[in-house]
């Protein structure tokens, strides 16, 4: 791999801290040099290039950034790239296979859960911890759940709807 | 004999059909503007001002300059010698791109880096040093015209103080002799505050000189493409036809992504100069503290009536604050937006609205947040003066509606300030929202709980609002006619593509525009593509806010299609060798009335189109269509909510919320449904917990998420939405209305006025929004109305 920078011609340059490290993502195992203050949102879209992990704020309200780290649902803003060094990151582009979208996926579509669809890959990856924990949430359950992800179009009843509907296809698909 | 066509199954009018715009979503493939990466693009980041008004005695970039990987930094006095250091606003007056002389409110763009990397862009805004020497803050309009008040704007030549406007409508003299033969006069006064749309997606763009061509590519968060074209134009000096404004997918506008930011020119600029792509995306504490806020308006209102209810006259004085800068997008007639739709609800005789706007040291805006123009102050104003004046009058609040409401046979209806008022059934409206909330078993119920010291409440809005901005003789901004547009091409096997001049950022045009085509052409919605964004494609068109889009680029996507069906019927006409008078149309299909079986298909006359057509015939398929609408249209809704509020905490439950909004035909409901949630959505969180203003040394307080409250999940209500009402729009095409924002033009008061209710043994008449747990204490604990006015304390 060949990448070519400016020559700033400064002596500073070299003393940019670099970290080395190993991750997989989706399946796919990679390799990283990145500053240590690096964080873990802007590894996935500039660092290997998945746009679909968005970033709404800079206060770790939102939630447009929630992928999944080793299965736990968390907000990619609050770790570091450095972080994830020996670790599995599952983003909304690991949702569906080659062939099929995951229920949730055809649930949000199904139950009209998206309108801008900037908060509904963070809004899927929550879910979808969720229902790996818990396959069978009551509405109170899903609200609690999905209650680090903001969304402004919605008004959340259609995205519980969502969540549900995947849950039930989820359950009968076994 | 071939079978008709299902028009609910192929996605025409009235079928809930699923989006196309989610396919790309649920897989995280959508293209907003963060996500756009060009070859050698740089990065840029905007340093802003820590004070709210100072003299800037210098700036040193001499640090910034020598960190790696800084291609840039810009400064207002670079930008000077360019002549781009102030710009025209959409409100003919001038704001600062990068600021000169003096900074005008906390976080204002100062100066601006582009490097390699944003974080290094970052670094090296931390590595400038500007020295201010602080000035006296006005965060309110009564410091605003003080006596000794600083004038803000001192860079505009005859600025004498901080008073921006002056407007009245109305008839002042009738409206006094009215005032005078009243048997009771109900007056309230309240603010409404600032509130920020506050998007998920933060505003940004990617500006891109091209050298080689002379071509300015801007990718960016714009609602408003072709608008933006124009202002690019009018401002970089760079000819129409060589800027190229695309608008991608756009992570939620609701107004704020209309008007023009000093980070996009700078961008521009920065692309020019270095010739190479910029791009610059800002945070949300950028987005929050700088960009296009709503509302920050105060009313004194009154209303005059009789003691049979009878309203004899309506007055309004209303105070809106500005910010640093006049900048806001509204037609340009109407200073105040159209703030004088108020109590188009009711059949009122006579009324007097005076209005004042001025400056303060605060971001610039007033115009936005699902705002349809200010109709969601007027509104708020509405239903708040009729839940006092019933309240005054000892009237039960839906019977004080009735009596006033607009009558269905008065319809067409002139209100006293102007407008017209297209279609209603305001009073069935009403009727369905009391029957669904159990009006009467609920007021037993809050009855037989006050006993028990438990404090229930029911609140009821009634609302109608001007969507669909606007005829040519009285809409237009900065001279630009409020018309859009629609172009149809159909394909020779009958596939078509639909571009507009609107933009969605959320509203499922996509989806929704075809199926206007549907129904006009019977051409399946699925062989149908649309597009909007790109100005290089688009028909012009002035965008996607205020509601308009259904009532102005459907009306043309509706007309485009009925041009395409009338060139085909002349070539049905030549295949099925007839004459035009022989042919008749059902979905999708041509027949000769005598002979129904002889038909042809819309898709055998695009094909004729390209291989057979008449002699004389131009060939092709394909028109555009510009529609400047006769009126606006006129969507009304009852929204009622009823609460249980905790008299110790002052913590407000919400238990019931009933939606019935009338928007005439609804092109999908699904799609409706999902506009509705939305906006009743937003309307809760103003009323019970958004909450940003100011302290006194102009230091914005709720600039970021962990202090600016949205509701999640958690805390938002269900809603039960009703469409049992339907009045087609009498004027438009497809006899549809605007949607977008009705609910958050009168989805507030209703939650206010359920809290009021709760609180009227109380003689409480107001508290502002946001209704917090300690305001609502404050008033039952001491009886006493309060007010959510900046500045506040710092520790608040």
């Amino acid at each position: 791999m060949t990448i070519v920078y400016d020559d700033l011609g400064d002596e500073a340059a070299t003393d940019v801290p670099v970290r080395r490290i190993r991750f997989t993502i989706n399946g796919a195992k990679k390799v990283a040099e990145v500053e240590p203050r690096l964080l873990l949102s802007h590894l996935i879209r500039r660092g290997v290039g998945l746009t679909g992990t968005h970033m709404g704020c800079d206060t770790t309200n939102c939630g447009a950034c929630t992928v999944l780290v080793d299965g736990t649902a968390v907000k990619s803003c609050t770790m570091l790239a450095v972080q994830v060094d020996g670790h599995e990151i599952e983003t909304v582009e690991g949702l569906a296979t080659a062939s099929e979208l995951h229920p949730l996926q055809e649930g949000f579509k199904e139950e009209h859960g998206l309108q801008c669809g900037f908060c509904t890959p963070g809004m899927m990856m929550a879910a979808k911890a969720l229902l790996a924990a818990n396959p069978d949430p009551t509405e109170e359950e899903v609200r609690w759940a999905l209650s680090g992800n903001l969304c402004r179009c919605t008004g959340y009843q259609n995205i519980v709807k969502s969540v549900l509907w995947a849950a039930e296809k989820l359950r009968a698909s076994g | 004999m071939t079978q008709a066509l299902d028009e609910i199954k192929i996605g025409g009018l009235g079928a809930s059909r699923k989006r196309v715009e989610d396919n790309r979503f649920i897989r995280g493939k959508g293209n907003y503007t963060d996500d756009i990466v060009l070859p050698g693009m740089l990065h840029m980041e905007i340093l802003r001002s820590p004070l709210a008004h100072a003299r800037i005695k210098s700036i040193d970039t001499s640090r910034a300059w020598q960190i790696p990987g800084v291609h840039l930094v810009m400064t207002g006095e670079m930008m000077a010698t360019r002549n781009l250091a102030w710009m025209p606003t959409l409100s003919y007056d001038t704001q600062a791109v990068l600021a000169t002389d003096k900074v005008r409110f906390q976080g204002q763009e100062v100066a601006c880096v582009i490097a390699d990397d944003p974080y290094i862009a970052k670094d090296a805004c931390e590595a400038i040093d500007v020295e201010y020497e602080p000035l006296p803050v006005i965060v309110n309009p009564d410091q605003a015209v003080a006596e000794g008040a600083p004038v803000i704007r001192d860079d505009k030549e005859n600025q004498a103080d901080n008073v921006i406007y002056r407007w009245e409508v109305g008839d002042a003299e009738g409206t006094e002799r009215a005032f005078a033969q009243a048997d009771k006069v109900s007056r309230l006064k309240l603010h409404y505050p600032r509130s920020h749309p506050s998007p998920i997606e933060c505003c940004g763009s990617i500006a891109d000189f091209n050298r080689a061509t002379s071509k300015l590519t801007v990718y960016m968060t714009t609602q408003a493409p072709h608008i933006i074209r124009a202002a690019v134009a009018l401002v970089a000096e760079l000819p129409e036809h060589m800027i190229r404004i695309v608008s991608p997918d756009i992570g939620g506008g609701f107004g704020n992504k209309v008007p023009v930011y000093p980070g996009y020119v700078c961008s521009i600029l920065a692309s020019i100069l270095l010739e190479r792509p910029v791009k610059w995306i800002e945070d949300k504490t950028g987005n929050l503290i700088s960009t296009g806020f709503a509302r920050d308006i105060y009313l004194d209102g009154e209303v005059a009536m009789r003691s049979d209810g009878k309203i004899l006259a309506v007055k309004m004085h209303c105070d809106a604050d500005h910010g640093a800068f006049f900048s806001d997008a509204q037609p340009s007639k109407f200073k105040i937006g159209l703030l004088h739709s108020a109590f188009a609800s009711y059949d009122i005789p006579v009324g007097h609205i005076t209005a004042r706007g001025t400056y303060s040291n605060k971001a610039p805006g007033g115009v936005a947040y699902r705002c349809s123009f200010r109709v969601t102050e007027a509104m708020f104003f509405q239903e708040r003066m009729i839940q006092a004046a019933a309240q005054d009058l000892g009237m039960d609040q839906a019977e004080f509606r009735r009596v006033n409401f607009v009558r269905d046979d008065q319809f067409p209806h002139r209100t006293p300030f102007g407008f017209l008022t297209d279609s209603g059934q305001y009073a069935k409206c009403l009727d369905v929202g009391l029957r669904a909330v159990g009006y009467e078993d609920f007021r037993r119920q809050q009855e037989e709980a006050r006993a028990r010291g438990r404090r229930l409440g029911i609140g009821i809005s009634t609302m109608t609002e001007p969507l669909g901005a606007g005829n040519s003789r009285e809409y237009d901004i900065l001279g630009i006619k409020m018309f859009d547009s629609a172009e149809l091409k159909v394909h020779m096997t009958g596939k078509a593509i639909v571009r507009t001049g609107a933009k969605t950022q959320g509203q499922g045009h996509e989806t929704t525009w075809a199926q206007i085509v549907s129904h006009e052409l019977g051409i399946p919605a699925e062989d149908i593509v649309v597009e909007e964004g790109d100005t290089d494609t688009a028909p012009f068109g002035m965008g996607t806010y205020a509601s308009r889009s259904t009532p102005v680029a459907g009306a043309a996507v509706a007309m485009v299609s009925r041009k395409i069906r009338a060139k085909a019927r002349k070539l049905a006409a030549h295949l099925l060798e007839v004459s035009e008078e022989d042919v008749e149309w059902e979905l999708g299909r041509f027949y000769v009335r005598s002979a129904p079986s002889r038909g042809v298909t819309i898709q055998e006359c695009a094909i004729a189109a390209y291989s057979n057509m008449p002699d004389g015939m131009e060939p092709g398929l394909e028109n555009t269509a510009y529609y400047d609408p006769p009126n606006l249209t006129w969507p009304f809704a009852v929204y009622i909510v009823t609460v249980e509020v905790d008299p110790e905490t002052g913590v407000w439950d919400v238990l019931n919320m009933v939606a019935v909004d009338d928007c005439g035909v609804r092109i999908n409901p699904m799609i409706v449904e999902g506009q509705i949630m939305g906006g009743l959505t937003e309307a809760y969180a103003m009323a019970n917990m958004q909450f940003i203003t100011f302290d006194a040394e102009g230091n914005c307080v709720g600039s970021n998420y962990m202090d600016y409250l949205l509701p999640t999940a958690w805390e938002t209500p269900g809603f039960e939405l009703h469409s049992e009402v339907v009045t087609p729009c009498p004027h438009h095409p497809i006899g549809a209305k605007g949607i977008g924002e009705c609910a958050a033009v009168g989805g507030p008061a209703a939650f206010v006025n359920a809290v009021m209710d709760a609180l009227s043994d109380t003689g409480v008449r107001n508290i502002d929004m946001p209704l917090l747990p300690d305001r609502v204490w404050e008033a039952l604990t001491y009886n006493r109305d309060v007010s959510g006015a900046p500045p506040v304390r710092s520790d608040d």
